[in-house]
């Protein structure tokens, strides 16, 4: 293992060990007060409650916020992959003339302060007399969203053989069989992993959501309005729980997906010409 | 010889169609599959941004646009100082969230790189965990450690190390930078990894065998050829941070506020398009030469050493 | 070869921008034969392969299939079936259900599909293995895999790309045997890429060698190896000792070159016009020079001094420069009378065989033949 770089010293794993408590003890926080029986988030605990979920049962703001969040999570991860399908597949595919050019803009709002893609969207929406509404949301996250679901795609395509698309031909499979039948079910991890880290995205996402929603706020919005009240806070730490546990099962979905197909296509021992 | 490579009978002469060349229809089809996507991010990508570009040479007189061009608005997002001000700490603490960030995170991406085994996939995605949870909820966190009563200091007081909260944990400027350095950590150390993956181990094997310390082949080996992977994860955190909204809004209070608060204002209530358009080109442009400045200085760092 | 050909490939060039892939390959392959296309990388065996398959487009000229045009005629509805390189195993299929990935388009009902899958997977010895996926095969068994895919849907022709390279040695040879043998089984047009001359040598009934998008000669192996037409084609199959001479003249048993040291050689006639008094290269193989032990005499001799020497178990490799030839030769000797113990410095006599001389013409090779 140890390849003549400089060797694993004792303090590594201790950095590493300490950088990992950075990274999650923020976010383990979250749960430990929401079931704490007390309004402010204090140490040393008062207790165990789980009267803050009780109470995020009868919240019909809340409730109407979450359904907001996972319609717009469903279009926008619907929306983004399929988009994200057609130009990640072009790119590794094709080869044509403004290829980098095309990718660059698409990749764009990774290297952008979401703010004023937000902003701008926003001029755009209301100079058009559109109504701020969840399908303003929706194509503000999915312009958002495409970077990332552009990543896994790309990394899902390229791995795959041309190949195996020439050998269902070669088969005497038509082109439109050859998608349905070898390169829809080899790529079809990679989809699923891009939709579920697009929801997973659009669910979290706030300043977009913020800036072009309407009357309907999705839950990031609906609980940023309710940082405000003090009293609030331990119902929110709920709901953030809930919501967290909803981000990680999803993510834990995409990377197992993700990586049993790896393991199965990885080691299909391509030779190369 | 019995039988030779020879022409085929004469009925059997060639045809010449005129078929289209390949590397065209291959253009077409790259073309045509990108072209939705290229379409939607266009329509609502680019030409946004020029339309902000277009706004920021305009000016508002109450609800009415006026189309003459005005460097106006420019006057006043360079040279009022609160707009100074605020785009000046917007830029330092950017800078500094990059720097902090990439510079704690390159001993994890290396790390996993090299001594991450066969447990690499695991480690990363356990990094970027936390980096797709709520960022809303991620920031209020910070603000629940470091607040008055919060849990540093409510944690500090029961552990007996001090006896009073220490004032000065949340809303200024430091919160600010701990709270985004957290946020953007993973998208650190993914491309610092990346480049460090690429690099071929035999690489720093050949350093060590023409003489080099373990220390010195990371440093002419190592360090200099992941720079990209650096450089991308500096733009990375760099670029965005500038225009961070939430982190300022919740843990950086009156000392913290940044140049986000600011756009957002123009859009709000007190609606400025066209200065609002202009703080955001500004923005832009400013923070991407800063971003160029210092990944010039990296690569004159880099090159100094090695 | 039978009246028509099962392909026929005529005038075919084929462009990428203003690189030339393929350069006016004119070729027929017969019904039944095992046929190598045989090259250096690069040099257009590939690109021709995949224009028989479909994959390709030549930009100009006619490739006939079964007597009937195939330009335009995309790969899925060609007789020709292909085993590529990387084998392209569907990895999300188990080993039938990539062996009845083609028959599955022709409804054959599920007992019949079963049966044909069966026994295509019986031919290849791989029976046992049917429920497994690409990735839980070994390379021999991918390969089996990927002929059985191809042969199951009986092809007129099946193409093979490079199909042994990614094996290691001992298994490359193993397949080797089992390919001709299975080629006799089933009786069809074999079609085989590779750049491996010995495996040509072994495989095929016929090979085309090419260079440079060319085709610069197709003979039998025991044709091409023993009368190479140019220099390139000696030197791409075995070893060869190039010697310059200068023809002196034509005879009812062929053509007269004066040698160096070698004398005045005659030659079977070569098929291009040669001028008298003209610069002309002959070749003999090491193999055709032969050490003499003792007091062993020979009709035509030569002596020299060992150079060099390479022991390869079986043989040793000599190189022994001659006074007055500009090269040192290059021989190989069996070692059952002792080279292997010569050392280099030692003086030896070697018998050689006028007979054994071939004239090469020079290269670029001039591949038209009438």
């Amino acid at each position: 293992m140890n390849t003549g770089a400089p060797g694993k010293s004792r303090l590594l794993p201790g950095y590493v060990a300490l950088y990992f408590l950075f990274l999650y003890l923020p976010i383990l926080l979250l749960p430990v007060f929401s079931f704490n029986n007390a309004a402010a988030t204090t140490f040393p605990l008062a207790g165990f409650t789980t009267k803050w979920y009780v109470s995020l049962r009868g919240n019909g703001e809340m409730l109407a916020a979450a359904v907001n969040s996972l319609i717009v999570g469903v279009c926008v991860s619907g929306l983004s992959t399929l988009l994200g399908i057609c130009a990640a597949r072009a790119i590794t595919r094709y080869r044509f003339r403004g290829r980098r050019a095309a990718n660059g803009l698409i990749m764009a709002p990774l290297f952008l302060p979401e703010i004023i893609v937000a902003v701008s969207l926003l001029m755009v929406v209301l100079a058009a007399g559109m109504e701020l509404s969840l399908a303003t949301i929706i194509l503000g996250q999915t312009v958002f969203c495409l970077p990332y679901c552009m990543s896994v795609l790309t990394a899902g395509f390229e791995g795959f053989d041309r190949s195996l698309e020439e050998a269902s031909l070669d088969l005497g499979e038509t082109a439109f069989g050859t998608f349905r039948r070898v390169t829809l079910p080899v790529v079809a991890p990679a989809i699923l992993s891009s939709l579920l880290v697009s929801f997973t995205i659009s669910l979290d996402e706030f300043i977009l959501a913020f800036f072009l929603s309407g009357t309907e706020p999705t839950l990031a919005v609906y609980i940023w309005g309710q940082l405000r009240f003090a009293a609030k806070l331990p119902s929110v730490l709920a709901l953030g729980t809930i919501m967290l546990l909803i981000s990680i099962l999803l993510l834990t979905i995409a990377e197992v997906v993700r990586r049993r197909a790896e393991r199965r296509y990885a080691t299909g021992g391509y030779a190369h010409a | 010889m019995a039988i030779t490579a020879s022409h085929a009978p004469a009925e059997l002469a060639p045809p010449e169609p005129p078929r289209p060349r390949w590397s065209a229809s291959e253009e077409a089809s790259g073309l045509a599959l990108i072209s939705p996507t290229l379409l939607y991010a266009v329509s609502l990508l680019a030409l946004p941004i020029l339309i902000v570009f277009a706004y920021s040479f305009w000016s508002q007189d109450y609800l009415t646009i006026d189309r003459a061009l005005t460097l106006e608005n420019y006057r006043t997002a360079l040279f009022e100082p609160m707009y100074q001000d605020l785009l000046g700490r917007s830029l330092v603490i950017s800078l500094v969230v990059s720097l902090v960030t990439v510079a704690i995170s390159y001993p994890i991406a290396w790390f996993i790189s090299f001594h991450g085994g066969r447990h690499k996939n695991l480690w990363l995605f356990l990094i970027t965990v936390p980096c797709w949870t709520s960022y809303l909820l991620r920031v209020m966190s910070w603000k629940v450690i470091l607040g008055y009563q919060g849990v540093l200091n409510t944690g500090l007081m029961s552990a007996g190390i001090t006896d009073q909260p220490i004032a000065s944990l949340l809303y200024n400027s430091n919160a600010v930078v701990i709270t985004l350095v957290h946020s953007w950590a993973a998208f650190a150390i993914l491309p610092i990894f990346v480049s460090l993956e690429k690099i071929d181990r035999s690489l720093i094997e050949a350093a060590r065998d023409l003489g080099d310390t373990r220390l010195m082949s990371f440093v002419r080996v190592v360090l200099p050829l992941s720079l990209p992977g650096i450089i991308s994860a500096l733009l990375i955190v760099m670029i965005p941070t500038v225009g961070d909204y939430v982190t300022p809004k919740l843990v950086g209070g009156k000392d913290g506020v940044m140049i986000a608060t600011a756009i957002q204002a123009q859009f709000g209530k007190g609606a400025n398009w066209p200065l609002g358009a202009a703080l955001s080109v500004t923005t832009m442009i400013v923070v991407s030469a800063m971003a160029g400045l210092t990944v010039l200085a990296l690569k004159l760092v880099v090159r100094k050493i090695r | 070869m039978p009246d028509t050909p099962m392909i026929a490939i005529d005038r075919v060039n084929k462009f990428y921008g203003i690189y030339k892939a393929l350069s006016d390959v004119s070729l027929n392959i017969g019904a039944g034969e095992f046929f190598a296309l045989l090259g250096p990388s690069g040099c257009g065996k590939t690109t021709l392969l995949r224009s028989i398959a479909g994959f390709d487009n030549p930009s100009s000229g006619d490739i006939r299939i079964d007597g009937h045009s195939a330009i335009g005629v995309p790969p899925n509805l060609r007789p020709t079936n292909m085993v590529f390189q990387s084998y392209a195993i569907f990895p999300h299929l188990n080993v039938e259900e990539n062996v009845a990935y083609g028959l599955k388009r022709l409804k054959l009902g599920a007992d019949e599909e079963r049966r044909r899958v069966g026994a295509a997977l019986e031919q290849v010895r791989l029976g046992h293995l049917g429920k497994r996926r690409g990735h839980e095969l070994s390379g021999g068994q991918r390969q089996r895999v990927a002929l059985a895919r191809a042969l199951v849907l009986r092809p007129k022709v099946l193409l093979l790309d490079e199909p042994l390279s990614a094996l290691d040695k001992k298994l490359r040879e193993e397949m080797q045997a089992e390919l001709r043998s299975l080629q006799r089984a089933v009786g069809i047009t074999f079609v085989l890429v590779t750049h491996d001359q010995y495996e040509a040598l072994a495989l095929s009934d016929r090979i085309a060698v090419m260079f440079g998008g060319r085709i610069a000669q197709v003979a039998t192996p025991k044709e091409i190896y023993q009368h190479p037409r140019t220099k390139s084609v000696a030197d791409f199959l075995g070893g060869m000792n190039f010697l310059s001479g200068r023809t002196l003249g034509q005879t009812a048993s062929g053509l007269t070159v004066e040698t160096e040291k070698f004398g005045t050689l005659t030659l079977s006639l070569p098929e291009e016009r040669i001028e008298v008094g003209a610069r002309a290269t002959v070749g003999i193989r090491p193999e055709r020079l032969r050490l003499l032990w003792d007091d062993e005499r020979a009709p035509h001799e030569l002596t020299g001094k060992v150079v060099n020497r390479a022991y390869f178990g079986e043989t040793t490799h000599l190189l022994v420069g001659v006074e007055g030839l500009e090269k040192p030769l290059s021989m190989i000797e069996t070692n059952t009378h002792g080279a292997d113990d010569l050392p280099i410095g030692a003086d030896i006599r070697l018998a050689y065989d006028p007979e054994a001389f071939v004239l090469l013409a020079d290269d670029p090779p001039v591949e038209r033949v009438h």
